[in-house]
């Protein structure tokens, strides 16, 4: 097994080539992703309204943890490899998650008129519960 | 309730441009170090003639250069605290770099309740198309309506 992505040759099955870790999500945090985003739904910055849609606070965006697993994802492939990445939104992310990216390789594919990889993601946060679940397909 | 009536449905296209500095933002925001998404040079040695967005990039610039970002929602009749986000995902064909202006062309492709109603999913695909007319991406998302 390798723990980072070596182009000169190809990944096995089982290769672990997916790992990051990010700071706790604070209120500052989705502040700034809003603005970046250009997703100005107020539940995640105004509790108030967090508050009268029936949430206990404002929750992290979804997209701001995706953010991160493809930031986990373009750490270890170039971004030039990337064919597809997909999340499935599993749990509500929490202020003060501190969120793990993981991805393994899962299969070796020939498709597009080259060899492609497909990894398995997941962002946890940092009691293990799986916020994101989702899968990527590189270019190997 | 949204119903199979809105499958289909289109909304307008959304024009939107990569700007440099308002991407620094994005990858600051994220903490996003790689200098490929930032340097000239270090995009050149990776084979691109100009910075890449980062992947999931393409969902903020639909929305940061929309002049009605909750379009869809507004016209589904659907209140903005009652969404989540169920799945998103991205489909890349070519690349996208800074100073490219993209098409966003979106359209609800499936309507599907759940739990006896208590939720409904609605499916969007966006096929997003450079200034060269090239196709460079097909972004789908679910969206979580709670109902009730």
């Amino acid at each position: 097994m390798t723990d980072t992505m070596d182009m000169t040759t190809s990944p096995a099955v089982g290769d672990r080539i997916v790992h990051k870790r990010f700071p706790a999500i604070n209120r500052h945090r989705l502040a700034l992703y809003c603005g970046a985003s250009g997703d100005h739904n107020p539940i995640h910055v105004d509790i108030d309204f967090a508050k009268a849609s029936g949430f206990p606070d404002v929750f992290t965006h979804g997209m701001l943890v995706m953010g991160y697993l493809g930031q986990a994802l373009s750490d270890a492939v170039p971004p030039g490899r990337i064919r597809s990445f997909s999340t499935r939104f599993a749990a509500i992310t929490q202020l003060g998650a501190e969120i793990t990216c993981e991805g393994q390789v899962t299969e070796l594919i020939e498709a597009g008129g080259e060899r492609r990889a497909r990894l398995a993601l997941t962002a946890r946060d940092q009691t293990g519960e799986i916020k994101l679940a989702g899968e990527a397909i590189i270019a190997v | 309730m949204v119903d199979q009536s809105a499958v289909g449905r289109r909304f307008t296209p959304v024009t939107a441009h990569v700007e440099a500095g308002r991407l620094r933002y994005f990858l600051d925001t994220l903490g996003e170090t790689n200098p490929v998404y930032r340097d000239a040079a270090a995009a050149k040695a990776e084979g691109f003639a100009a910075p890449p967005i980062p992947p999931t990039y393409l969902f903020c610039l639909e929305m940061l250069d929309n002049e009605n970002p909750f379009e869809f929602l507004t016209a589904l009749q659907i209140d903005l605290g009652r969404v989540l986000h169920g799945e998103q995902s991205f489909t890349y064909h070519a690349p996208v770099m800074v100073g490219d202006t993209l098409t966003f062309s979106p359209q609800v492709t499936s309507v599907t309740d759940k739990k006896g109603g208590a939720m409904t999913l609605i499916g969007v695909e966006t096929a997003v198309t450079n200034q060269h007319g090239v196709h460079v991406a097909d972004t789908t998302r679910t969206i979580v309506v709670r109902n009730g």
